[in-house]
């Protein structure tokens, strides 16, 4: 039987079944094997109850996105198996709670291969305890496709381990009873084998929220408050574990308002220092952003989207506030965007978030989204020792002769050094009047329009300073397609889907998004006769951006039902416009 | 020959800038009277910081030599909590008026005070909105006339004492702007106080305020008694509440020690093992699968 390279395992049931757990030990289980993993998660925003689903991809190689549907399908109850019914394709395995469970009869689906499993009823009968009906499924599912059984183990000693070895047994016997139903009642039929890997000890597997947070550690943060909302609030979790190990603060504000407050208040004290939210609490937010850019405090905003307006879809996928993260101050006020494309950017780009906010004292948003928040995925381990941070400019009063110190002295850069409170003849009033160079408020015509040059046109070599803007030319094609976020990663797999079929087609990934690196995107601009912008929103946001700021006039392919894009739909997509 | 520096005096600690108060505005005294303090009790003035939100009396930073920062309307408690967190050495000292920390800022209050931030605010309460030219505030009392209340103040007004005492703050004091003496001995006590310190200066603003004028407070301002038990906050809220009587108490009303949020951090970095040189692979190894 053949090896499968890549295999897509959906698990579907109701919330609070043990979907998420059982998504998660398999994933980490395959990740202990050795194998790239990443996982895909969609729930109700209920507490408990409703469909939940938990999608686990797993290669030899890298993975990009949440692939195009799945291979297997694992359905917990009626429900699920009712939901996913369509997208089963031929070829598909489909593992189903029966007898015993809420689907009341066998299923036949032409071209799918079929396995009733009993987890309930194994769970209940056999082994008298229900809750153990996912690890049941899930020794069902190792035994089927190969996925190391030694590994689930291991994982399950881990995360069980502290409870005391009889959770340990009762999850090994779960895992066994499932594992030989299969080899007693059903006959493999599919072709789906994972292909084993290779145990590395340079990885973790890590969720993009936690990689924020693991990334403002290394970028040197010390500060962080924030009011938790959905689906940001895993940042503040990790980092409230973590931050204080590193004599770092973290408290959780009465609100987003405060948390902002907070984060500016610490860093005007000299600590890098950030917050996360989601758009809920971004445009509470936007006042405060205003005020950060006036007093040229650098701070950083997570902002992991979701769908909106107001509470919208709190816990689905959308690339909706790229206008409130560029355009959603009052003002002209400068600011940074950056997005994230996946788990490792959401280490590294948040190291750039601090490191561009430090050099240009200006507020910084790294936007991530529901789909990569959530996500959990496999990637090499960061060495500590090999990050670059910067520090902010401090000022340093022998440089200044017998001058009183300028707070906001206007520099060739744009520019000005800051002090730090404690710091002896620094003092200065931070604040959100226009102000001379001293920090006094100062309305003048001329002091305005000066200022305000110093604030935009300190960002002017922001596009060289950060990591250049990666494309992807094929010389002869007259199609460039642009991503930004999460769907990045889908646009690289649907550009090789499309390839694999003969099509000419360039890609443009820009991760700095506000302000634009017009430079980039022009150079590509013009070496394509037509551009194609694929973006997870109503008003095609990034489409509406480009066509303002560079020379692009794009056609936009943007979906907003609350879920990521699968490659194949790009491909399609590219297929169709050329 | 050791050359000591002579001690500041309160002078030396106002900066060029010129306060831009109308005449007769009750903070000019307030701000003389807080300078002294600052002068009593020698305080650097690279080791202070003032934050103030939006308003007339938010203005004082600018007119002061020490750090600053002059931030948005009702938000100046929760920017000076955060640079206390990250700077628990410095003096910091928040200061603005009663629209700003009571109507636009009140949310934050009950929590800065509760986690009991051992920082000072100072509010300059003269009932009115006096820098967008007359608007009815929150300590503003029910009838009173003003431009968008031209048919007298509906509403009840906020009592700032009862309502920071009921949240637990740890100082609590009133004091009036014509006495200059006693706001002096109060800001300082409330900056030698570990923990948060509230100060209410009664300020009247002569410009719009017709109701609350130093003539209404000369009738109305009582000193609190000398037998009063500051550590007692049952009789403190009575105090509190003799505004409904039309009095207002000047004087200290309660002061306890409790733990502070700086120490309450110190306890979360200890229990967590907090180092400066912590091995980030100690924790990014957690994640290995």
């Amino acid at each position: 039987m053949a090896l499968a390279k890549d295999l897509i395992i959906r698990i579907g049931g109701e919330g609070g079944e043990g979907i998420i757990s059982s998504g998660d030990m398999i994933a980490q289980a395959a990740a202990r094997s050795g194998l790239e993993v990443l996982t895909f998660k969609t729930f109700p925003a209920e507490i408990r109850g409703g469909y939940a689903m938990y999608q686990i991809r797993f290669s030899k190689s890298r993975i990009l996105s949440e692939g195009s549907g799945f291979n297997v399908l694992c359905c917990f109850n009626k429900e699920s198996l009712d939901v996913n019914r369509k997208y089963l394709q031929e070829g598909n395995a489909l593992i189903y709670d029966y007898p015993g469970g809420d689907i009341e009869e066998e299923v036949n689906i032409p071209g799918v291969h079929c396995y009733p499993v009993p987890m309930s009823k194994i769970a209940k009968t056999e082994l008298g305890v229900y809750r153990s009906k996912n690890m049941v499924c899930l020794g069902a599912v190792a035994d089927l496709f190969s996925i190391s059984m030694e590994s689930l183990k291991e994982t399950v000693v881990e995360k069980f381990g502290k409870k005391g070895q009889e959770v340990v047994d009762v999850n090994f016997k779960a895992l066994e009873a499932g594992q030989t139903y299969i080899r007693e009642n059903i006959k493999k039929e599919d072709s789906f084998n994972m292909e084993p890997g290779t145990p590395k000890d340079d990885v973790i597997i890590i969720s993009g929220n936690y990689a924020v947070g693991l990334g403002a550690l290394l970028a040197g943060c010390k500060y962080f408050s924030a009011y938790p909302i959905t689906p940001a609030t895993e940042v503040a979790n990790f980092l409230s574990i973590n931050l204080p190990k590193v004599n770092g603060n973290l408290v959780q504000a009465e609100d987003e308002i405060a948390s902002l407050a907070n984060v500016i208040g610490a860093s005007y004290g000299g600590l890098k220092s950030m917050t996360a939210t989601s758009g809920p609490g971004l445009s509470l937010m936007q006042e405060l952003i205003g005020m950060s850019t006036m007093m040229e405090v650098p701070v950083v905003i997570c902002d992991v989207q979701r769908g909106g307006p107001s509470t919208g879809l709190p816990t689905k996928h959308e690339q909706s506030d790229l206008f409130l993260a560029a355009h959603g101050g009052h003002g002209d006020g400068s600011r940074v965007v950056l997005s994230p494309e996946g788990i490792e950017d959401c280490v590294y780009m948040t190291v750039d978030a601090f490191n561009i906010a430090e050099k240009y004292q200006v507020p910084v948003l790294l936007l991530s989204d529901g789909s990569l928040g959530f996500r959990t995925a496999s990637m090499k381990k960061p060495d500590p020792s090999k990050i670059k941070t910067i520090n902010r400019d401090t000022y340093d009063p022998s440089s200044n002769g017998s001058e009183s110190f300028m707070r906001y002295k206007l520099t060739k850069s744009g520019i000005s050094p800051m002090s730090t409170p404690g710091q002896p003849d620094g003092a200065y009033i931070s604040t959100g009047l226009e102000h001379g160079e001293s920090s006094a408020p100062r309305y003048t015509p001329d002091n305005h329009t000066v200022m305000l040059d110093k604030r935009f046109n300190k960002l002017d070599d922001l596009e060289d300073f950060f990591t250049p803007t990666e494309v992807d030319i094929d010389e002869d094609a007259e199609l460039g397609v642009v991503a930004w976020g999460s769907t990045i990663g889908t646009l690289r797999e649907a550009l090789a889907l499309a390839r694999e079929d003969g099509l000419k087609v360039s890609a443009i990934y820009p991760k700095l998004v506000w302000p634009m690196p017009k430079k980039a995107l022009n150079d590509f601009a013009a070496k394509h006769k037509k551009i194609l912008v694929t973006e997870i929103n109503k008003q095609a946001q990034l489409a509406a951006l480009l066509r303002s700021e560079t020379d692009m006039d794009p056609i936009s392919y943007n979906i907003y039902g609350g879920l990521p894009f699968t490659p194949k739909m790009i491909a399609d997509k590219i297929m169709e416009v050329l | 020959m050791d050359i000591k520096e002579a001690p500041m005096k309160a002078k030396d600690y106002k900066s060029v800038v010129p306060p831009t108060w109308c005449p007769g505005c009750g903070d000019y005294g307030v701000l003389n009277a807080v300078l002294k303090s600052f002068a009593e009790l020698e305080l650097d003035i690279f080791e202070t910081a003032l934050v103030s939100g939006i308003g007339c009396s938010s203005r004082f930073p600018y007119f002061v030599k020490t750090y600053g920062m002059h931030t948005a309307h009702g938000r100046a408690l929760p920017v000076a909590a955060g640079l206390k967190m990250a700077r628990p050495e410095l003096e910091v000292i928040c200061l603005g008026g009663d629209g700003d920390g009571f109507s636009i800022g009140g949310g934050h209050v009950a929590h800065v005070v509760r986690k009991n931030t051992d920082i000072t605010y100072v509010i300059m309460d003269n009932a009115i909105y006096g820098l967008t030219k007359g608007q009815v505030s929150p300590t503003s009392v029910q009838g009173m006339v003003t431009t968008t209340t031209p048919y007298g103040v509906p509403d009840n007004p906020v009592n700032p004492l009862a309502f920071v005492l009921t949240y637990g703050a740890t100082f609590v004091a009133q004091a009036y702007s014509s006495k200059p003496k006693l706001v002096q001995e109060l800001v300082t006590k409330a900056i030698q106080h570990k923990g948060f310190s509230f100060v209410n200066i009664i300020s009247p603003c002569p410009t719009f305020n017709k109701f609350n004028t130093f003539d209404y407070y000369k009738e109305n301002i009582e000193e609190i008694p000398e037998g009063h038990n500051t550590k007692d906050l049952n009789s403190a809220l009575e105090i509190a509440l003799r505004s409904k009587q039309g009095k207002t108490p000047v004087g200290l009303l309660y002061q306890i020690q409790s733990p502070t949020l700086t120490e309450r951090l110190a306890d979360i970095r200890e229990k967590a093992e907090a180092s400066d040189n912590y091995d980030l692979n100690k924790i990014i190894d957690a994640y290995k699968p």
